[in-house]
C-alpha cells in the first residue's frame, strides 16, 4: 500500500478506483492490486476499516473483549490491503463520478476527489463503489435534541476514541446492532438504565418461516449470545410502541409508550437505532438504477451476479449493494474486483470464474439467516412514518411530519422530488441522507400506495460538499484551456 | 456527554490542546474534532440556520452534518471527519457559514 496525502501526487489514471475503505473496499482494492491492476482506494476517514472495523488499526481500546472478537476480524483484512501495491488516499472525499472519454482512449470515468482543500479529477477505467450503509433514520419527537445520537455514533466514538457516554444512558429501537452496542457499552463501563425494544410482537411469527435458514447461519451463535448476555444484565423493556425525547436545550428524559401504558425515564443520553440501509447517495448520483427491496424495506441498487450496476463499468460492493454484514461485504468486494480485472483485460473469463467459485460458496454461507433478521427487525410503521405532526423529519431544513402530510394531501404531491420544491426537505447539507427514507414513507402512507411507487430523491453530484475555491483551482488540461482561450 | 473508558492497557500519550469558543480544552491525539468535543462534555456545536435550534453530533460518520463547526476561522467543517490538531481554534457554528470567516479566508 502506498499512502497518498496530496491529491497532486495521484496518478492521472487508474485501472480501478475504489471508493470506501470498509471491508468491501479494502478487499476489492487488495484483490485487484494483487492481480496487477493499478488501484486507488479513496476514503473519507483518517484510517482504514469503514464503520464496522472503524479505527481497527488505531483504536485506543486495548481490552479486546470490550469490542468483541468480530471487530478484530478487520485486522487481517486491513493487513492484506497494506501488503498490496494499491494507492491509498485517506481523508479524501469523492464528490463525483461521471462517464468520460479517457485521455488514454476508450470509455471510462472521471472521478472528482478532494483532500485538504485541494480538488482534482482523475481517470478510472473501472469504479467500485463501496460506500456502505447508514443507520435507518428513526424520527421520534425530540430526536434533534443534543444528547440524542444514533447507537452507531456511540459505537464509533467507542471504537475510534475510546470514550463512552457519560451519565444515565438509554438505548431504544431494534436490530442486532442495538443489542451489540448494549453489550459493548456495558463492558466498557457505561451506565445503561434501560434498553427500549420497539420490535413488533407480530414480527416473530412472520419471521418463523425463515427460521430454518437462520438456524444454519453464522449469526445464530454470536447473535443469541450477545442478546442473552445483554438481557441478563440490563433492564430490557419490550413491546415499545411510542417514544418521545424531552428536554430544554438537551435531552433530559424519554417518554415510553407500551400500548396504553406510559412511563418516563430520566436520562442524560438517548441512543437510537432501527437497522441499517444501503447509503444510496453516491450510487444513485452516478446514475445507477435503484430498486425497492421489499425484504430489507429500503432502496438498493440493481446489480448483476458480479455486483455490476446498471452503468457499465461501475460495481457496487459491500452493504451499499444491499445489507449483508461485514463478512459478506469483504467477499462481495473480492467478486466485484475479479470482474473489474476481467473488464480491464488482466484476467480472462475462465480465470475470473475459477477464482470466484470458492468466494461465492463462502458468500452464500455468510448471507444465510439474513432474511430472518430482516423480517424480525422490520421497524414498526410508527417509527418509519411518525404520526406526531410536530416531529422533525428533515433535520437540516427543519421540515416536520405534519408539513409533509399536509402538503401531500392538499397539493397532491406524488413524490419526494416534488416535495423538495414545496418544502425544501432533503436540500440541506446532508442531501436527504437523514430524511429521504421517511419522506418516501410518509408520502406513500398519505397516498395509500407502496414506497416503491413513490420513489426517492433524484440525487446529483457533487455528493459531498466541495467549495467553489476547490472547483476554481482544479488543474486544467491543455484541451480545456484551449477550449476557452483563443 | 462522554468520558474515557477505564482501560489500564491504553497507551498514555501527551494530549493535544485546543480551544472551543475560547475555552481551553485537551483531548487525545488521534481523536476527531467531534470526538474531542464530546469527550470534553460539549453537547452543542452548532445552531441551525432555519430556527437557531441547538444541535450536537448525531451520526459520527460523515452523514448527518450535525457536527458542523468553525475550525480556525473556516466554517462548515464536519467535525467527525477532521482529526484534532494542536492549537486548533474551534467555534460553535451559528447559522450558515459566515461571510466574515469567508472574507478572512480569501484575504478580502
Amino acid at each position: 500500500m502506498n499512502r497518498v496525502t496530496d491529491v497532486s501526487a495521484l496518478k492521472e489514471q487508474y485501472d480501478l478506483v475504489v471508493v470506501g475503505a470498509g471491508p468491501a473496499g479494502l478487499s476489492a482494492a487488495a484483490t485487484a492490486a494483487e492481480l496487477g491492476l493499478s488501484v486507488l482506494l479513496a476514503d473519507e476517514n483518517p484510517a482504514p476499516g469503514g464503520q464496522i472495523y472503524r479505527a481497527v488499526t488505531t483504536t485506543p481500546v486495548q481490552r479486546r473483549e470490550v469490542l468483541g472478537e468480530d471487530y478484530w476480524r478487520g485486522q487481517p483484512i486491513v493487513q492484506r490491503f497494506e501488503r498490496s501495491a494499491a494507492d491509498y488516499a485517506a481523508r479524501t472525499t469523492v464528490w463525483t463520478v461521471g462517464r468520460t472519454e479517457l485521455m488514454s482512449g476508450g470509455e471510462g470515468f472521471e472521478v472528482g476527489v478532494s483532500a485538504d482543500g485541494q480538488a482534482r479529477l482523475i481517470d478510472a477505467r473501472h469504479v467500485i463503489l463501496a460506500t456502505g450503509a447508514l443507520e435507518r433514520p428513526m424520527p421520534i419527537p425530540g430526536w434533534t435534541l443534543p444528547g440524542v445520537m444514533t447507537a452507531g455514533a456511540a459505537q464509533i466514538a467507542l471504537k475510534s476514541a475510546g470514550i463512552v457516554p457519560d451519565g444515565r444512558v438509554v438505548l431504544a429501537g431494534c436490530g442486532p446492532l442495538l443489542y451489540l452496542l448494549a453489550s459493548q457499552l456495558q463492558s466498557a463501563g457505561a451506565n445503561i438504565v434501560a434498553v427500549l425494544d420497539t420490535t413488533e410482537r407480530g414480527n416473530a411469527l412472520a419471521a418463523a418461516g425463515a427460521l430454518p435458514d437462520f438456524l444454519l447461519s453464522p449469526y445464530l451463535a454470536k447473535g443469541l449470545k450477545l442478546m442473552l448476555a445483554a438481557r441478563r444484565k440490563l433492564r430490557f423493556v419490550g413491546g415499545v410502541t411510542g417514544l418521545r425525547a424531552e428536554g430544554e436545550g438537551r435531552v433530559k428524559q424519554v417518554v415510553v409508550e407500551r400500548g396504553s401504558a406510559r412511563e418516563t425515564i430520566a436520562c442524560d443520553m438517548l441512543l437510537l437505532h432501527q437497522g441499517v440501509i444501503p447509503n444510496v447517495n453516491m450510487t444513485s448520483a452516478v446514475g445507477c438504477e435503484q430498486v425497492w427491496d421489499e425484504q430489507g424495506h429500503c432502496w438498493a441498487p440493481k446489480l448483476d451476479a458480479w455486483f455490476g450496476a446498471s452503468v457499465p463499468g461501475i460495481s457496487i460492493a459491500g452493504d451499499g449493494a444491499g445489507i449483508g454484514g461485514a463478512e459478506s461485504a469483504a467477499l462481495r468486494g473480492e467478486v466485484a474486483a475479479l470482474e473489474a480485472a476481467r473488464r480491464v483485460g488482466r484476467i480472462d473469463e475462465a480465470d475470473r470464474d475459477r477464482r470466484a467459485a470458492s468466494v461465492r460458496a463462502t458468500l452464500a454461507r455468510a448471507m444465510r439467516g439474513r432474511r430472518f433478521l430482516d423480517v424480525l427487525y422490520r421497524p414498526a410503521k410508527a417509527f418509519l412514518a411518525p404520526k406526531d405532526a410536530a416531529t422533525v423529519v428533515c433535520r437540516c431544513e427543519e421540515v416536520t411530519a405534519g408539513q409533509l402530510r399536509e402538503t401531500t394531501r392538499k397539493l397532491g404531491v406524488q413524490g419526494p422530488n416534488q416535495m423538495k420544491t414545496f418544502l425544501r426537505c432533503g436540500m440541506g447539507p446532508c442531501q436527504g441522507r437523514l430524511c429521504g427514507p421517511t419522506v418516501t414513507e410518509i408520502i406513500a402512507e398519505e397516498r395509500g400506495v407502496a414506497p416503491a411507487e413513490v420513489g426517492y430523491y433524484r440525487l446529483r453530484p457533487p455528493v459531498k460538499p466541495v467549495t467553489l475555491g476547490e472547483l476554481a483551482n482544479l488543474p486544467k488540461t491543455e484541451a480545456a484551456v484551449k477550449a476557452v482561450c483563443r | 456527554m462522554f468520558r474515557p473508558m477505564r482501560d489500564p492497557g491504553a497507551p498514555a500519550a501527551a494530549p493535544l490542546r485546543f480551544t472551543f469558543d475560547g475555552a481551553p480544552m485537551t483531548a487525545r491525539a488521534g481523536d476527531t474534532v467531534a470526538a474531542a468535543l464530546l469527550a470534553n462534555g460539549v453537547s452543542v456545536n452548532r445552531h441551525t440556520p432555519v430556527s437557531g435550534a441547538p444541535r450536537g453530533a448525531y451520526c459520527m460518520m460523515g452523514v448527518c452534518f450535525e457536527c458542523l463547526v468553525v475550525i480556525d476561522g473556516v466554517g462548515n467543517r464536519q467535525g467527525c471527519l477532521v482529526p484534532l490538531e494542536e492549537g486548533m481554534r474551534i467555534e460553535t457554528q451559528r447559522g450558515p457559514r459566515q461571510a466574515e470567516a469567508l472574507s478572512q479566508e480569501i484575504g478580502a
